[in-house]
């Protein structure tokens, strides 16, 4: 009786194993992690809306070899913690074969070695921490990194903007500001400029008038700004005041409507590094913006686009592999070659992107895009 | 090192300095009446910052922007600021006046707490960061060197306006006399006839109202306020207030715009260093002097 209810039991099982099998091998599981809710939870929501974008258009298109894309998606709540937890579902319950996301380093920094672990492809969208891809060689990123930004404004501000000298303002407390703020100084000096000053401000000051006293005492031809938009905005404000007369350049952090609501007419005819401008007249960056804009509603945001180009870099890989297992779908990666809403996306050694930036003007109030600066 | 001493550097730390002294002083007083250190008066600044900036909204409809509505805007955020610091005086300090000191001295990080998380839970607030209006159209000359702005002219007669009087009012006045015997002693004073809380409200209304009018010439100076604003401008001015003499009123203006031109001058000096540099002059002269530059020797100081 008893092995009757075992084996009864175990063909169950099998069957049921077997069924789960057979319903597997029509889809592929891809995982996917945004902070949906907590601290950053619109960042989750562009996400998590570009991750179901893009996986509509792929299942659209017949999915990867006659197999249906199938988001398995999880909240991390913008913790290291819960991120943790919900890479080890994804991978170990869910079977996922790759996963999209996280959007904050520190998550990323979290469930990165648990992906390693599982010889799981990860796709960071947003996590600008170098720290995140050196994890190990399973782990890649969508994003520019913060170096490349501070570079790519050096190489702007010289062959655009046809300046010669150039000075530097950043948060001392702030390794984002700082790190950009010196490779900037690096490439320009590198390219044949020079940097007049290199200034730091203390974090939390509204007073930038010293440093800047300072700085227009050297005569810069341009100012860059590494710092958000918060600090970015007052600093052009009192430049300004104190007689600086020529244009101002940042990074990605200047992007929010906060810059010219406090910037005001200051930080006109100023410029910033971005992930894209939604203006870019590039057809694959205006059909993006389309489709958004109308299964959303609202314009995609940098977050919006990165989770977007992630999908297609790992949607295109697993397409390229043929296969479903890790190595495969890591090694097609590694090789990655693909135009994105973002630009011509490779990887380099380290499995950051190697892709241009866009560079966004602030014109009457609004950003426009101005030109696209390769690496 | 010829920059480091320019008229410009000069000026801006006159600047800062300016709105320094303004808190410092709100400091000063409250401790030389009751010896309690206000912790929340950071706060009051920020607080005067915003009613200035929603009074640039309510009157900008009826009066353009220019000097007037710089005035109206002015005493709507000294009002506030005033009346602020006389309820927080009336509901959190009154009660533990003769309780042990340490008990006050909490509530008023309690109070300060109070304030910034009620500002940035409360809807039409909010934690994030707004961009001050131009009260007055900016008019720049070129002094030599300096760029000086009609802003940085505003902000530093205002002050001096209001320490004059200040002044005035407590070495001339009948009223400036009864504050002075208060703070020399209270007990005395009462049996003098002197109304004891009716001055110690007194002195956090015009300490309130000195911290508004800072509120504004920063919101003017760098236009940009949120409801954390106050804490490291109050951190300042209270070091300030210890410079010069805690209790003293002219040690807090002194140490103000030493303050305020040492922050300058290190920041001009060496940015990346930059206020450290401030701070050890700091540390130095209360080496030397540790009742502050104008400071009574008295026993107890917190």
């Amino acid at each position: 009786m008893k092995s009757y209810v075992l084996s009864a039991a175990v063909a169950a099982i099998l069957a049921g194993t077997f069924l789960s099998c057979g319903k597997k091998s029509n889809e592929i599981i891809i995982g996917g992690v945004a902070p949906v809710t907590g601290e950053a939870a619109t960042f989750g929501a562009s996400t998590k809306n570009a991750f179901d974008l893009a996986i509509e258009e792929w299942n659209g298109k017949g999915g990867i070899d006659g197999k249906k894309l199938k988001l398995a998606f999880a909240d991390d709540k913008g913790d290291p913690a819960e991120g943790a937890t919900v890479f080890t579902k994804l991978i170990q319950q869910d079977k996922a074969v790759a996963i999209l996301g996280p959007v904050m380093s520190k998550v990323a920094l979290a469930g990165a070695p648990i992906a390693q672990a599982a010889s799981i492809p990860m796709m960071a969208s947003t996590a600008t921490n170098p720290k995140v891809t050196l994890v190990g060689d399973y782990i890649f990123r969508a994003c520019f990194i913060d170096p490349f930004q501070g570079t790519v404004g050096a190489k702007f501000a010289l062959e655009d903007l046809k300046t010669k000298k150039a000075a530097c303002i950043f948060d001392v407390g702030n390794d984002y500001t700082k790190g950009l703020s010196e490779f900037f100084k690096a490439k320009y000096t590198a390219l044949g400029g020079e940097v007049v000053a290199f200034e730091g401000h203390a974090t939390g000051t509204t007073d930038f008038k010293a440093q800047l006293t300072k700085i227009i005492a050297a005569k810069p031809e341009i100012l860059y700004v590494s710092d958000y938009y918060n600090d970015a905005a007052l600093i052009a404000k009192q430049a300004r005041e104190l007689g600086f007369k020529g244009p101002m350049v940042g990074g990605d952090g200047w992007d929010s409507p906060k810059l010219t609501e406090i910037g005001g007419a200051a930080i006109e005819g100023s410029f910033f590094t971005n992930h894209y401008a939604a203006d870019d007249t590039r057809p694959i960056v205006q059909e993006f913006v389309k489709k958004y804009k109308t299964k959303f509603g609202a314009e995609p945001d940098a977050l919006a686009v990165l989770a977007y180009d992630g999908a297609y870099l790992m949607f295109d890989a697993i397409k390229r592999a043929g296969k479903l297992d890790g190595p495969s779908i890591k090694a097609a990666l590694t090789a990655t070659d693909m135009a994105v809403v973002s630009g011509q996306v490779k990887f380099d050694s380290d499995r950051n992107p190697v892709k241009s930036a866009v560079i966004v003007e602030v014109k009457n109030g609004k950003f426009v895009y101005r030109a696209t600066v390769n690496p | 090192m010829a920059e480091l001493f320019s008229l410009q550097q000069i000026v801006n730390g006159l600047q800062l300095g300016s709105i320094y002294a303004l808190i410092a002083l709100g400091y000063t007083m409250v401790y030389g009446i009751v010896r309690l250190i206000n912790f929340a008066h950071g706060d009051f600044y920020m607080i005067g910052a915003y009613a200035a900036y929603a009074a640039f909204f309510l009157f900008n409809a009826y009066i353009a922007p220019g000097n007037v509505l710089v005035f109206i805007v002015l005493i709507v955020a000294m009002l506030v600021g005033a009346a602020v610091a006389m309820l927080s005086n009336k509901f959190a300090y009154k009660p533990l006046r003769y309780k042990p000191k340490l008990s006050s001295l909490v509530t008023a990080i309690g109070v300060s707490m109070f304030i910034e998380y009620f500002f940035s839970a409360f809807p039409p607030i909010g934690p994030s960061p707004r961009g001050f209006p131009e009260v007055l159209p900016k008019v720049m000359w070129t002094m030599g060197s300096a760029q000086v702005s009609n802003y940085v002219v505003i902000d530093l007669v205002v002050a001096a306006a209001l320490m004059t009087g200040l002044t005035l009012l407590v070495q001339k006045s009948p009223l400036g006399r009864a504050m002075r015997a208060v703070s020399q002693d209270k007990d005395a004073a009462k049996l003098m006839g002197i109304n004891v809380e009716g001055i110690i409200s007194f002195t956090f209304l015009i300490g309130g109202a000195f911290a508004g009018a800072a509120g504004l010439l920063a919101g003017l100076t760098y236009p940009r306020i949120m409801p954390y604003m106050g804490i490291l401008p109050g951190l300042k001015a209270f070091i300030a207030a210890v410079l010069g003499g805690i209790g003293n009123i002219p040690g807090a203006m002194l140490g103000a715009y030493i303050m305020g031109i040492a922050e300058t001058t290190a920041n001009a000096y060496n940015s990346l260093l930059g206020e450290g540099i401030a701070f050890v002059i700091l540390i130095l002269v209360l080496l030397v002097r540790p009742t502050g530059i104008l400071g009574e020797k008295t026993a107890d100081k917190i």
